[in-house]
């Protein structure tokens, strides 16, 4: 079966393919089929490759399969090859899987849509391809180019409805942040080439920790380059302003590639090269820093927003925050088990408020809404669901179970542990209050905007499923103190190093607190938003209150620091430049070749006689060199 | 039968070359063009046979025949050309015809 394994990311570029030729002459239903039937082969694929994976665990724990050679110069062979280890079985699955149901529940989402309908699926089925080459990838350069895919579909998808000007600049902008950490990446991706001569995954890793020295500066140089693009595409401080206005996108994109998939190939990448930030402790300690501080910031910004795709936003970045904490300090199966997780629950609540936004007319405020619990009740019971998973309910939840394998791993951590775990418990905290103040204003209290729409099956199947899901997929991994099956971890740790243990009773009293702070959250969201509302609103009157909210709602003023510190200088070095200072020497050359033009236009007179006399002037000076010169 | 020398073979098809080229450059008659074009080829079909005669093979005389078929194809388009030129241009004046001044 593992032999099939190309055909996972084959078959979504096929549905690109003709999507993208064809589409315009096939009518919706043809490319609902193509578009999720191609997905779906895919993930029937991932399904037979990953269970004949876990099954029967081919020799040394991975497989590799090579199609071709991709180039071949001057030593620097890079092939398209796949490989297949404990890592990117989890990553295909995940991708695949949830990505075929954010299709389902797409052909009835995107079917009101005047035009774009195959664009869209298009666009979708291509992010799934590349998404599936970034994660399989043998090489680093194969890898680049899905980072690169995703990036670009991540634009195309954001900017889908193209005609208002906000949406083009929300892609831009997506793009452009983005691309900094690319940047970055890819001058990581040259020094590790320059140095070690390869960019094959295994061997560099290999080589890397033959040859270089733990904490000497080259494997901070490398690790930290790799980091940058790390930050980028996961949205991670201090690249995280993109992902918020990423929203204006329709929201199965959002589901898809601001949450489930494409922002948590940061951590992949830190996972997949975790000899090398192992090898430099100072960058490990960085990625759990910015991981920590990034969960905290989010957090606050979460708790303040009005639209609830932002909300979703932010607790996307607050999220991929906790796995970056994770990678930070080594707890490795940790961080892989919270991006499962986190893609089932974060999926889902993307998912269901799409249904809600839908069902109002494109309402994403959250204080116009209200009351939904008793309109669309399967929509509030699997957002409840999702939401409960988010905030990390005890025992029950899938999202208790990934991140209580985080703080455990945060409490383990040599560097700065207890400020981690601390960091990480805050962030326990504000989750369950910002999850829950979404609950409370979207589906409690007063009805404020009727609801418009019966969800057909391809809406609330996905729903359901994903619920399902973001309860289950907890049980996978018990931890030592309940039930001790960690099924998950032995899986992940045939490719990544083992986590540091820490004793049973520790552990019992770290999930006790962790427990407390998110049941604790929830608590407090009940009291600040459903029972108390007067409260909070007296609490934003206040001078100190009303400057915190905005700051918070404006995402700590990032943005703002941004636009004036490095936009705004950028656009004056370019109003000063306007005649364009660099250009002259191009231009000078430029000059030269158009008056040597003119001068070699004069000799062509159109007279025979003329041509004729060069022609023997030329052959007199030929003769003439040969002659008297050599 | 006393044998020419070389140099002096030479030599007169180096003049006649030097002669055509001239008449070529000077002339504005297209018909003299021709001619002199004629005589530059035969020049040095002169200096091959002069070659050919000096190493004692036979190549240079074979080359000049081919050469000779080349000049009479080359007249006969040259010609046509001539006939050509006047029907355009009412003249023989190849300095009228420079249309393709760049």
């Amino acid at each position: 079966m593992l032999h099939l394994l190309f055909l996972v990311p084959i078959l979504p570029f096929c549905g690109f393919v003709v999507l993208a030729l064809f589409g315009r002459w096939f009518d919706r239903r043809q490319v609902a089929a193509i578009g999720v039937g191609s997905i779906g082969l895919s993930a029937l694929f991932a399904l037979l490759v990953g269970f004949d994976f876990v099954i029967a665990p081919p020799a040394g724990d991975h497989f590799s399969q090579s199609l071709w050679t991709w180039i071949n110069v001057g030593g620097f062979s890079p092939h398209i090859a796949f490989y297949l280890d404990s890592l990117s079985v989890i990553m295909i699955l995940v991708v695949t899987v949830v990505g075929f149901l954010i299709h389902v529940y797409s052909a009835e989402y995107m079917e009101d849509e005047p035009d774009g309908y195959a664009r869209f699926f298009a666009c979708m089925n291509l992010f799934v391809g590349s998404m599936l080459t970034l994660v399989l990838a043998d090489n680093l350069l194969l890898l680049y180019l899905g980072w690169e895919g995703v990036g670009l579909c991540s634009y195309l998808l954001i900017g889908f409805w193209y005609t208002d000007p906000a949406n083009g600049r929300a892609a831009r902008k997506a793009f452009i942040v983005t691309r900094i950490g690319d940047t970055a990446l890819l001058v990581g991706l040259l020094l590790l080439f320059t140095k070690l001569g390869t960019l094959q995954i295994q061997p560099l890793m290999q080589l890397a920790s033959e040859r270089w020295v733990v904490g000497s500066s080259i494997t901070v140089a490398a690790a930290g380059l790799l980091l940058g693009g790390a930050l980028g595409k996961s949205a991670q401080l201090p690249l995280q302003t993109w992902l918020p206005d990423a929203m204006a996108g329709p929201t199965p994109v959002s589901a898809l590639i601001h949450a489930a998939t494409m922002v948590t190939a940061g951590v992949y990448l830190i996972a997949r090269m975790n000899v090398l930030f192992t090898l430099s402790p100072v960058i490990q300690t960085t990625v759990a820093a910015v991981g920590a501080g990034t969960l905290i910031l989010a957090g606050f910004s979460a708790l303040t927003q009005r639209d609830i795709k932002r909300v979703l936003a932010y607790s996307t970045i607050s999220q991929i925050g906790y796995m970056f904490l994770a990678v930070g300090v080594g707890a490795w199966s940790a961080a892989m088990f919270h991006f499962m997780t986190h893609a089932f629950f974060k999926a889902l609540l993307f998912m269901a408020a799409g249904v809600i936004i839908l069902g109002l007319h494109h309402e994403q405020d959250m204080f116009k809404m209200g009351g939904l619990r008793k309109q669309t009740p399967l929509v509030f019971w699997t957002f409840l669901a999702g939401s409960l998973s988010l905030a990390a309910l005890p025992l029950v939840t899938a999202g208790f179970y990934s991140k209580d394998a985080i703080l455990a791993g945060a409490w383990a951590s040599d560097a700065g542990g207890r400020w981690l775990w601390a960091a990480g418990l805050g962030g326990a905290l504000l989750t369950g209050l910002y999850t829950f103040r979404m609950v409370f204003l979207t589906f409690f209290g007063q009805v404020q905007t009727p609801f418009h729409l019966k969800p057909g099956l391809r809406l609330l199947l996905p729903l359901v499923v994903l619920a399902f899901l973001s309860i289950v997929a907890g049980f996978l991994d018990l931890p030592r103190t309940l039930g001790n099956q960690p099924w998950f971890s032995d899986f992940v740790h045939t490719s990544l190093p083992e986590t540091k243990e820490i004793a049973g009773s520790v552990e019992r009293n770290l999930q006790i607190v962790a427990s407390l702070a998110s049941i604790g959250g929830i608590l407090l969201a009940y009291y600040f938003f459903l029972r108390e509302p007067g409260f909070v609103r007296r609490l934003v009157m206040t001078p100190l209150g009303a400057a915190l909210h905005r700051f918070w709602f404006v995402g700590w003023g990032f943005d703002w620091a941004y636009d004036n510190l490095i936009v705004g200088t950028y656009v004056r070095l370019a109003r000063a430049n306007r005649a364009d200072v660099f250009d002259l020497p191009v231009r000078v050359i430029a000059l030269i070749n158009q008056a040597g033009h003119i001068v070699l236009s004069r000799t062509e007179t159109g007279r025979l006689r003329w041509y004729a006399t060069s022609v023997a002037f030329g052959a007199i000076v030929a003769v003439g060199i040969v002659v008297f010169v050599t | 039968m006393a044998s020419i020398p070389m140099e002096q073979g030479l030599l007169l098809a180096g003049v006649l070359f030097v002669i055509g080229l001239t008449g070529v450059l000077v002339r504005r008659n297209i018909i003299f063009v021709l001619l002199s074009l004629e005589v530059m080829l035969n020049a040095s079909g002169l200096a091959f046979i002069v070659a050919g005669y000096r190493w004692g093979q036979p190549d240079g005389q074979v080359l000049f025949l081919f050469v000779l078929t080349m000049a009479a194809a080359e007249v006969s388009v040259g010609l046509a050309l001539v006939l050509q030129l006047h029907r355009v241009f009412k003249t023989l004046d190849v300095d009228v015809a420079s249309r393709m001044r760049g």
